[in-house]
C-alpha cells in the first residue's frame, strides 16, 4: 500500500534516498487528512535544517499543517510546480507532489526512519 | 454534516455548475403561532416581519438592547398566524430562551421548537430547480426567491422555501425526521452531489454572506456589519433599535469589508489587518475561493480603510498577505 522504496516519519513525511541526496514529500494519509491543498510554503534553496525540524507548511482549504524534515541537510531544490498547482500534493503525493530535494548532512539518518510496513502499522494502530 | 464527502473543492464546484445537497438539520426550526406571533417576531427581529404576506420569507437579525446581534435568522410566514423561524444551530437555545422570555409580553403567541422532530435539506445550484420540480409536488420553481410553501413529497407534508446560503438558486426542504434519510437518498438518486460543512463555508464566503459566530456576533451591530438593508430603520420598534439608529446616525467606528488576495497563505479568523503601516483590525473569515482561484476574506476595519480598492496587509503566521478591499459578493452567478 505504501511505497516500499521510501522511508517514513511519524509526522507523515516520506523520504526517497538517492545516494547522498533525498527527496521529501507528505504521505497519502497526510494528503487525505488535509483535504484539498491550496498552498505549500517551501523554504529557500540553500537553507539548512536539522533532523525533524519544521521546513515548511501545507495549507488546505480547511487547515494548515507544519511539515518536518525527516533527515538533516541543505535544501538544493524545491518543487516550483506546487505554486501554481498545489493540488499535485493530493493527486500524486509520492511523485509530482514532491516538496524538496535535500543534500543529506548524515546519509545514515534515513535508515532510522520507519519502513512502509512500520508506517502502515502506526496508522492502523492510531485509527 | 461532515466537513466533506468527495472533497471541498469538488463539492463547491458541483454546486456552482450543477447542484449539491446539504444536510442542515442541525439548524433551529421554531414555529410561532397565534395572533401574538407576528407582533412578537416584529419586535424581536430587525426586519419587517409584520409586513410579510403569506408565503414570504425574510432575512433579519435578532438584536439585544446594545444593538449586538444575538443571531441572524430567516422567518417565513406560512399563514396569517403561523411562522417558521430558522436560526443557527449554535444559537438555538439562546434564541428559544429569548423568544420565551419576550413572549410573556405577547400572550397570544405560542413558541414551539420543532428542530428535533424535523430535518432540513438544502438543494443548491443551477440544476436544483429542475430536479426539485421533479421530486416535489406543485412546481417549486414557481416560488420566487425568499418565498415558501407547504406542499407534498411522496405523500409526506413538507415545507419548501426558495432560499439558501450559497449564492446559487436553490431550495430548502423541511420534512419529518423519520423520512429524512429517504429524502436524502432520493435527492442523491437524482444526481445531487452530497456536500459538507467545508463547501458550505467556501460557498457562502464567495457569496459575501456573514457567518454568525465569526463575522457577526453579540459584539457587532447590523450597521457595522453592513447589514442595514435588513433593518426596518424607519419602521416599527424592535429591541436594539435605539442603539442601531445611533450607530447609523454617527457612522460606525468600524466596518465589515470583503477583501481579495492572491494565491499564498489564506487569511484566517483572527489574523491582524494593517492599513498604512498600522494594525487596524482583524480577519473574521477567510479561505481559498475555489471559483475565483485566489484567497478571499472578511474583516473589520475603520471607515478610512474600508473603501473599495483600499490596500490592506494581513499577517499570516509571520508572513504578510497583500489584500485589496472588494465589494461583496466576490462571486456572482452568471445571469442566464
Amino acid at each position: 500500500m505504501y511505497p516500499t522504496d521510501l522511508r517514513y516519519y511519524k509526522e507523515h513525511e516520506w523520504v526517497r534516498v538517492e545516494g547522498n541526496l533525498a527527496v521529501v514529500g507528505i504521505s497519502d494519509f497526510a494528503q487525505q487528512e488535509l483535504g484539498d491543498v491550496v498552498y505549500v510554503d517551501l523554504p529557500k534553496v540553500g537553507s539548512r535544517f536539522a533532523q525533524f525540524t519544521k521546513f515548511g507548511e501545507v495549507e488546505s482549504v480547511k487547515t494548515v499543517s507544519d511539515v518536518f524534515l525527516p533527515v538533516a541537510g541543505e535544501i538544493i531544490a524545491v518543487n516550483e510546480k506546487l505554486a501554481a498547482s498545489p493540488e499535485l500534493v493530493n493527486r500524486d503525493p509520492y511523485g509530482e507532489g514532491w516538496m524538496v530535494r535535500v543534500r543529506l548532512a548524515s546519509p545514515s539518518q534515513a535508515s532510522q526512519l520507519m519502513t512502509a510496513g512500520e508506517y502502515e502499522r502506526m496508522l492502523s494502530e492510531a485509527h | 454534516m461532515p466537513i466533506q464527502y468527495e472533497g471541498i473543492i469538488a463539492e463547491h464546484k458541483a454546486v456552482r455548475s450543477a447542484w449539491g445537497i446539504f444536510d442542515v438539520s442541525h439548524m433551529g426550526r421554531i414555529y410561532l403561532s397565534g395572533p401574538g406571533a407576528s407582533p412578537l417576531l416584529d419586535y424581536l427581529i430587525t426586519a419587517d416581519i409584520a409586513g410579510l404576506t403569506q408565503g414570504r420569507a425574510r432575512y433579519g437579525m435578532i438584536c439585544v438592547e446594545s444593538g449586538g446581534i444575538l443571531d441572524d435568522v430567516v422567518t417565513l410566514r406560512l399563514h396569517e398566524d403561523l411562522f417558521l423561524l430558522v436560526c443557527n444551530a449554535a444559537n438555538r437555545k439562546a434564541v428559544l430562551d429569548w423568544l420565551h422570555r419576550h413572549a410573556s409580553a405577547f400572550p397570544a403567541a405560542d413558541v414551539v421548537d420543532r428542530t428535533v422532530e424535523t430535518v432540513m435539506v438544502a438543494a443548491q445550484g443551477p440544476q436544483a430547480r429542475e430536479k426539485v420540480d421533479s421530486l416535489v409536488q406543485g412546481r417549486p420553481s414557481l416560488l420566487k426567491r425568499y418565498t415558501g410553501a407547504e406542499t407534498e413529497w411522496d405523500g409526506e407534508d413538507v415545507v419548501i422555501t426558495r432560499t439558501g446560503y450559497t449564492g446559487e438558486d436553490g431550495f430548502e426542504i423541511i420534512a419529518r425526521s423519520e423520512v429524512g434519510s429517504a429524502l436524502w437518498e432520493q435527492l442523491m438518486d437524482l444526481g445531487a452531489a452530497p456536500c459538507g460543512l467545508g463547501a458550505r463555508d467556501t460557498l457562502r464566503l464567495e457569496a459575501g454572506f456573514p457567518l454568525h459566530g465569526q463575522d457577526i456576533d453579540i459584539t457587532t451591530n447590523p450597521i457595522e456589519a453592513g447589514l442595514a438593508r435588513f433593518v426596518k430603520l424607519e419602521g416599527a420598534d424592535f429591541i436594539g433599535r435605539a442603539a442601531v439608529l445611533e450607530t447609523q446616525r454617527n457612522g460606525p467606528a468600524r466596518r465589515l469589508v470583503g477583501f481579495k488576495a492572491g494565491r499564498g497563505p489564506a487569511p484566517r479568523h483572527g489574523f491582524p489587518i494593517s492599513f498604512r503601516g498600522a494594525t487596524v483590525g482583524s480577519v473574521t473569515s477567510g479561505s481559498f475561493s475555489p471559483s475565483l482561484e485566489l484567497n478571499i476574506g472578511m474583516g473589520y476595519v475603520p471607515p478610512e480603510a474600508a473603501g473599495p480598492g483600499a490596500r490592506l496587509q494581513i499577517s499570516a503566521r509571520g508572513k504578510l498577505i497583500e489584500a485589496e478591499v472588494t465589494p461583496a459578493p466576490f462571486y456572482r452567478r452568471p445571469q442566464a
